[in-house]
């Protein structure tokens, strides 16, 4: 917070100083604390390499405090050139047609240099329209993967140095800990809406609705409940009743990370982006990176994982000169070197693959950091596994946790939960058709 | 009766005008914004906008989640009402009754309502928190396993029980005054002929505090409808599965995080005719039951 006022009023000194001869571009973001230091520092770096623009970042709280800003802001006529938003806003923001302007096409009309075959399809694809063109810029990009405690693992009897493959495993190994006393539970996980149920669904190459997960255009429907993720969903409520797992609550799963810490359970599925978070606070255990556990009866399974975080958003309606600098800003931030250097010290994903090349010593240093890279380009994409793109899905994503709930406590079964998420999932998005038609 | 007549016309109207305006800039026209827009059907950045009539409304009518944060909102504003305004009248007679140190007592029972009720949220969220939480500690040593986070009766008990803390204070010292009022003659009176402690309570005193009564119970239904937000955010955000789902929270929840704009003004528009039936039941009916 004490760096983030420094920097804005730094930021206000160098406004009130700089007048005329700048543009300023100005660029509001969901990143706070150290994540925000970092991305100010990134910020300066392009401020600094030249004197025509002058990006201006500004914090605006969490991804929907950011977005509804940015929204509220465009009625009133007040919009940012550029503002971050998280994935599961995408459908809204591809949606509202005339209010946004295409990263392909701002490229294109200030003439900067763009190659849309040099980023990571998996992480590029979520963001494309149905032609194949690139709608927003990557910015922080990340994928689940498993965190598990070595030490407890060598307390048990298990080999510190494998991780459970398989969905079988996770239970085997489970048992095993608590059998031996090294921990009271087996896994816990952050976001059961983006990691137990889309990437789930994504890894073992199932759709979760149709018209390619929504790619396809308005009419698409969710189809979340096949047999796949409802055997997955009642294993989760089996493990729970048998204290395998434990729940570690709604949204990202606040509760999920702190029973990883205090050695209560063995595993826990998290974004690789909390990386750094997981090292600071695993001071008394050697740590452990793993994929994502598949069950190996699905055909196909493991396919690849779909990402999260976050992509930046051209709004339009601002002065002509604010988009040529937006479009050099762009530039510098997909460049290899500024990618390499936020993803190595966030945990998110390079969003190139030049950038990733750049990284090489890095994983070298560090066992692990690439579990998230492997896991994403471990296979071409499907329609499947490409992500997902459905209006109103801010909301849905509330509804796939509260459905969860109702599983874990006992007053829907599986294949209940599920079919209401599709339901009441559905509802909102007739609805969403309705209005952007 | 001696009347005065003023006969300047325009005088109190000009006396009249900030409050006026204050009232029409500050209330009516964002409720009639909130009424135009629970008739429309808008995207997110109001690129496109249909008249839609009553159809939000008969949407949110036919909808299971809406009529289950009706009844939570119910439930929950009687139970707060009754848990913070019984718990504080009980203190405020303890305190009464004391000859020493009730200075002291009234100064720290009225300290928590100094706390934000977002940092409220927050110390609640830390004390029952199921894993790091000292409360289902103890509770675990008694063999009740508590988690707020999968258990709806859990959620809903925690929410509950930090928003009447948080206006405990503010009854106290309502009730704390309204004792302190009565005069003791009354209450000796009735002792000498050998009215006991109990029967002094509820016909001497209850009665002389009516109106104090029927002030906070108008407050705390208030409160607990509205000012509860902070506390509901921070501690349960509405969970698990809508336990906690008041209505207030809905409205902001699928306006702003959800930007269903429509359907968030027909919901407030719904609340909004919820208050007005209640203040003119309270002023109708309830009221003529005070004695002031």
């Amino acid at each position: 917070m004490k760096s983030l006022f420094t920097a804005s009023a730094v930021a206000l000194a160098l406004s009130a100083m700089s007048a005329s001869a700048q543009t300023e571009v100005q660029w509001w973001h969901a990143m706070g604390g150290e994540l925000g230091a970092k991305l100010e520092e990134i910020v300066k770096g392009f401020n600094d390499s030249q004197t025509d623009y002058k990006v201006v970042p500004s914090y605006k709280g969490t991804y929907p405090e950011t977005m509804t800003a940015a929204i509220a802001a465009f009625r009133a006529n007040e919009q940012p050139a550029i503002v971050q938003v998280f994935e599961v806003g995408t459908g809204t923001m591809m949606a509202a047609q005339g209010a946004v302007i295409p990263v392909h096409q701002l490229m294109k009309d200030q003439g900067a240099a763009f190659d849309q075959s040099a980023f990571l399809p998996s992480v590029v694809g979520y963001y494309t329209d149905t032609d194949g063109n690139m709608l927003s810029m990557p910015f922080n990009s990340s994928t689940p993967i498993l965190y598990y405690n070595k030490s407890v693992f060598e307390k048990a009897g298990l080999d510190p140095n494998t991780p459970p493959k398989t969905w079988a495993e996770m239970e085997e190994f489970s048992k095993k800990i608590m059998e031996s006393g090294a921990a009271s539970c087996g896994f816990t996980t952050g976001w059961i809406s983006w990691i137990q149920t889309e990437n789930l669904s994504a890894w073992h190459n199932q759709p979760i609705g149709t018209l390619e997960n929504g790619f396809g255009g308005l009419g698409a429907r969710l189809s979340v409940n096949g047999p796949v993720q409802v055997k997955h969903w009642g294993n989760l409520k089996k493990w729970a009743d048998e204290g395998i797992f434990k729940y570690g609550g709604p949204v990202g799963g606040d509760n999920a990370p702190p029973m990883f810490y205090s050695q209560e359970c063995a595993m826990i599925m998290n974004s690789s982006a909390s990386r750094a978070g997981v090292i600071a606070n695993a001071k008394d255990f050697e740590l452990g990176f793993g994929m994502l556990p598949y069950y190996d009866d699905v055909e196909g399974a493991p396919q690849n994982s779909i990402i999260g975080g976050a992509t930046l958003w051209v709004l339009s309606g601002r002065p002509d000169e604010e988009y040529a600098g937006a479009a050099k800003f762009f530039e510098y931030l997909s460049s290899p070197a500024v990618q390499a250097d936020w993803a190595s010290f966030s945990g998110y994903l390079p969003i190139t693959q030049a950038a990733a090349d750049e990284m090489a010593g890095f994983f070298g240093e560090n066992p692990g950091a690439d579990t998230g890279l492997k896991q994403i380009t471990l296979n071409t994409p499907t329609e499947n596994s490409k992500g997902l793109r459905f209006g109103n899905y801010v909301q849905i994503r509330g509804i796939i946790d509260e459905e969860f709930e109702q599983l874990m406590s006992g007053s829907k079964d599986a294949q209940g939960a599920l079919d209401g998420v599709v339901e009441r999932g559905n509802a909102l998005i007739e609805e969403f058709q309705a209005q952007n038609q | 009766m001696k009347r005065t007549i003023f006969r300047n016309q325009l005088l109190p109207w000009l006396l009249l005008a900030p409050q006026l305006a204050i009232t029409f800039i500050f209330f009516i026209w964002p409720a009639a914004q909130a009424v135009w827009q629970s008739f429309l059907r808008e995207d997110a950045f109001g690129m496109k906008s249909t008249f839609v009539g009553m159809e939000n409304y008969w949407r949110l009518l036919d909808s299971p989640e809406y009529l289950n944060s009706l009844q939570v909102t119910a439930v929950f504003a009687v139970s707060v009402t009754i848990l913070s305004m019984g718990f504080s009248l009980l203190l405020a007679v303890a305190v009464d009754r004391m000859i020493r140190s009730a200075q002291t007592y009234t100064t720290l029972l009225v300290w928590p309502y100094a706390v934000a009720p977002a940092v409220a949220g927050i110390l609640w969220w830390f004390i029952f928190n199921p894993t790091i939480g000292i409360l289902p500690y103890f509770l675990d040593q008694v063999g009740y396993d508590w988690n707020h986070i999968s258990d709806k009766g859990d959620a809903f008990l925690l929410v509950v029980i930090a928003s009447a803390w948080k206006q405990i204070s503010y009854n106290f010292l309502f009730f704390v005054a309204g004792l302190q009022s009565i005069p003791a003659s009354l209450r000796e009176a009735a002792a000498i002929d050998g009215a006991g402690p109990v029967k002094r309570f509820f016909t001497i005193t209850l009665p002389l505090i009516s109106p104090t009564t029927f002030f906070l119970l108008v407050v705390n239904i208030v409160y607990a409808m509205f000012d509860t937000f902070a506390v509901i955010d921070s501690t349960t955000e509405g969970g698990p599965a809508q336990a906690t789902n008041i209505m207030v929270y809905k409205v902001y929840f699928d306006g702003f995080v959800g930007q269903n704009l429509g359907s968030s003004g027909a919901q407030s528009v719904i609340l909004m005719l919820i208050v007005i039936a209640l203040t003119v039941i309270q002023f109708r009916w309830v009221e003529k039951k005070v004695e002031y």
